[in-house]
């Protein structure tokens, strides 16, 4: 048994997408299969260690993200550059996405700096990017279908040093209009995709707790296979509906 | 464009109602208004002005149409002739279909009572011009549809500063976002529960404005009654809950069935049994109290009008369907489901749920809402589960890493089935919860019709 620990970054300020269905992903998959979950919450003002096995970073309102922001750099931004250098999971949705990479650029042209640990910068669109989405995702050398929901008014762009996280097979993605949809640097992922994420996408879940684990434990470690039958059918569920959708 | 005459204007949209109606496509509750406002603009703000009486509006994320009709039943102890929307048809051009609905009236109407969706209120606040706002609270919702919260709140202050002096606000002192909306110019009713007992143990996961308005500081809570709602006040810049002018003074829930309410107010006590069950629902009762008095109606005829008072449609509405007690709790958004959430476990026994969650336009297409909702309580109190919907197994995942056995529940997208399905395991003199999503619960309530349980709602008031 192996014990998988999660710092969970601001959950009081960047919750609003139902960010903590992922930590619970996280934990009953883990418990599942006869592991442990520990988290550790670090909000405004708190110092984070340097060497948990998965960092998480949630989305939140505009007032929040502000708020976070200066913190994020002045606290806590060296210690996640340590540890994704460490080999450490780091996940950064929507508007954590936009917070690990270099900045956000508002409609009024004020910056909010970011982390720059994904090499992406996100500046605001007049209109907002909101939608199903259907993405493919390189899983371990395979493409897997990933399912999320999107609602963003940045328009994020991807520099040379990390790499699409996704290939947008139906929504808007990183900017409506390159087709890429989040980023990735090693083990460091950022997508715009809530829904939440982990739920309905369980390849995914597994491929970050595999890394997660190898992490927590120095080696590679087997993931026993779990009953996913409803995890998929939900999963089907969100692509029927994009179709769906679409002809009507 | 050419402008037709009012009376041509009317009787045309009217007949497209009529067809409407006539053709299945529900109640017509909003195509013969915006017939209406294409053929003549500025047609609201004509027929709102022939009402002597005045109009109000009501808004809020949760609670709208049951404390509209709370207030429509004080409202009716001064027998005022009313206009009022149908629940649902909260947008500009169902308040159009109200008015046009009532203009051939005779007598005519003289008072307009009006739910308004939040987003709509602006906008209608400005054609309808009414006597007096009540304004409830403000939950995450549907983020899709809705946006964030502040971006409301915030088009609320600017619609607040240019309403005329002597416009009532009816404001909730419990909900920071709607006590702040006070602006200092013109008349204010605050309303709150203060009874003491009234109190979670915490803020709820989905708690919102847990900052303060005015220097962004964490808000402290001495109280906590409901969502992010309470006794709050700013350690740092000193900002405070207002005293609540009208005040639920003691709360008594009388399990799923209803409350006792003492309510003070500067008139004197309100006393009422209301036969709504929940916290929520002393919220509302006690923002109808605020209205009523506001609104100038007998201080002695609120009680007994709120005791009248029944359910709105999917609004903890009970029906009997086969020799079974039926209880719809709408729950459509984080806040609404965690009352509903807690309003059910009021029931001392095993609960018999059949939860149901759309994802259509009314829904919001985005479903992650679900994982805000505390839904954990229930699975100790557990007797069965059915979930049905669009997104069912969505439903049923949220359950499951709850920590829910996945044999303890029955998925079955198909409403129909789900609800035969609940029925047929409900035990001899139990009731069954239904909390449904609101295309859900209008999916649900068709079959309850046909069932000949449930009034159509266009029937219904």
């Amino acid at each position: 048994m192996s014990t998988v620990r999660v710092c969970h970054l601001y959950p009081n300020e960047l919750n609003i997408y139902a960010d903590r269905g992922n930590i619970a992903v996280l934990r009953r998959r883990l418990e599942w299969r006869g592991h442990e979950l520990s988290v550790v919450d670090a909000e405004i003002g708190d110092q984070i260690p340097d060497d948990a096995d998965m960092y998480y970073l949630g989305g939140g309102q505009d007032r929040d993200q502000i708020i976070v922001a200066g913190d994020l750099a002045q606290t806590k931004a060296e210690a996640l550059h340590r540890a994704a250098a460490g080999g450490s999971v780091v996940l950064a949705v929507c508007g954590g996405y936009q917070l690990a990479g270099h900045g956000y650029t508002g409609v009024d042209g004020t910056r909010m700096p970011g982390i720059g640990l994904l090499d992406a910068d996100t500046v605001a669109g007049t209109t907002r990017l909101i939608g199903d989405v259907v993405i493919s995702v390189d899983v371990g050398g395979t493409p897997v279908t990933v399912v999320g929901f999107e609602n963003h008014a940045g328009r994020t762009t991807l520099g040379g040093a990390s790499a699409p996280f996704g290939t947008v097979r139906h929504g808007h993605g990183n900017n409506d209009i390159d087709g890429t949809e989040g980023a990735i640097t090693g083990r460091v992922i950022g997508t715009y995709l809530h829904g939440p994420l982990l739920p309905k996408n369980p390849q995914l879940a597994d491929m970050l707790l595999g890394w997660a684990l190898e992490h927590a434990t120095g080696g590679p470690v087997a993931l026993a296979p779990l009953d996913d039958a409803l995890e998929m059918q939900a999963h089907r569920a969100a692509i029927a509906r994009v179709t769906e959708r679409r002809s009507a | 464009m050419t402008i037709a005459p009012r009376g041509l204007s009317v009787a045309l949209a009217r007949g497209i109602g009529a067809l409407s109606r006539r053709l299945g496509r529900g109640g017509g509750t909003s195509a013969p208004g915006r017939v209406l406002l294409w053929l003549r603009p500025k047609a609201i703000q004509e027929l709102a002005s022939t009402l002597t009486r005045g109009s109000l509006v009501i808004s809020a994320t949760n609670g709208k149409t049951t404390t509209g009709r709370l207030i429509g039943s004080c409202v009716a102890t001064e027998r005022w002739r009313t206009v009022s929307n149908r629940a649902g048809a909260n947008l500009v051009f169902g308040v159009a279909t109200a008015l046009l609905d009532a203009v051939a009236d005779e007598p005519s109407p003289e008072f307009g009572l009006f739910e308004v969706d939040e987003f709509a209120l602006p906008e209608l606040v400005t054609r309808l011009a009414p006597r007096v706002v009540v304004l409830m609270n403000l939950f995450r919702d549907q983020l899709d549809r809705y946006g964030e919260l502040e971006t409301i709140a915030e088009s609320w202050a600017r619609m607040i500063a240019r309403l005329p002096a002597t416009t009532i606000l009816v404001l909730n002192a419990d909900d920071p976002a709607i006590a702040a909306l006070a602006d200092g110019n013109r008349p204010v009713v605050f309303f709150g529960v203060e009874d003491p007992s009234a109190r979670l143990d915490a803020l709820p996961h989905a708690a919102d404005s847990t900052r303060c308005r005015v220097c962004a500081s964490p808000l402290v809570y001495d109280r906590v009654t409901l969502g992010h709602m309470g006794d709050w006040h700013c350690t740092h810049c000193g900002s405070r809950r207002p005293t609540p002018d009208v005040a639920a003074d003691r709360v008594t829930l009388l399990g799923t069935t209803g409350i006792d309410l003492e309510i003070s107010t500067p008139q004197g006590a309100v006393t009422a049994r209301v036969a709504l069950p929940g916290m929520h629902n002393a919220y509302n009762a006690t923002a109808a109290v605020a209205a009523a008095l506001a609104l100038g109606i007998a201080h002695e005829h609120i009680g007994p009008a709120l005791a009248n008072a029944e359910a709105a449609f999917g609004r903890s509405e009970r029906v009997m369907v086969s020799g079974h007690e039926v209880v719809l709790f709408l729950a459509k958004n984080p806040a609404g489901a965690n009352v509903t959430v807690q309003t059910v476990q009021l029931d001392p026994d095993p609960l018999h749920l059949l939860i149901a969650l759309n994802d259509r336009t009314a829904d919001g297409n985005d479903v992650s809402w679900i994982w805000d909702v505390d839904y954990e309580p229930l699975l100790e109190r557990l007797g069965d589960l059915v979930i049905t919907g669009d997104r069912a197994y969505d439903m049923g995942l949220r359950f499951v890493y709850a920590g829910l056995d996945r044999a303890r529940m029955r998925i079955e997208p198909d409403p129909e089935r789900a609800l035969d399905a609940a029925l047929a395991q409900l035990p001899a003199g139990r009731c069954l919860y239904v909390l449904p999503t609101y295309t859900a619960m209008l999916g649900l309530r068709s079959i309850l019709v046909e069932r000949g349980a449930a009034n159509a709602y266009w029937h219904d008031d």
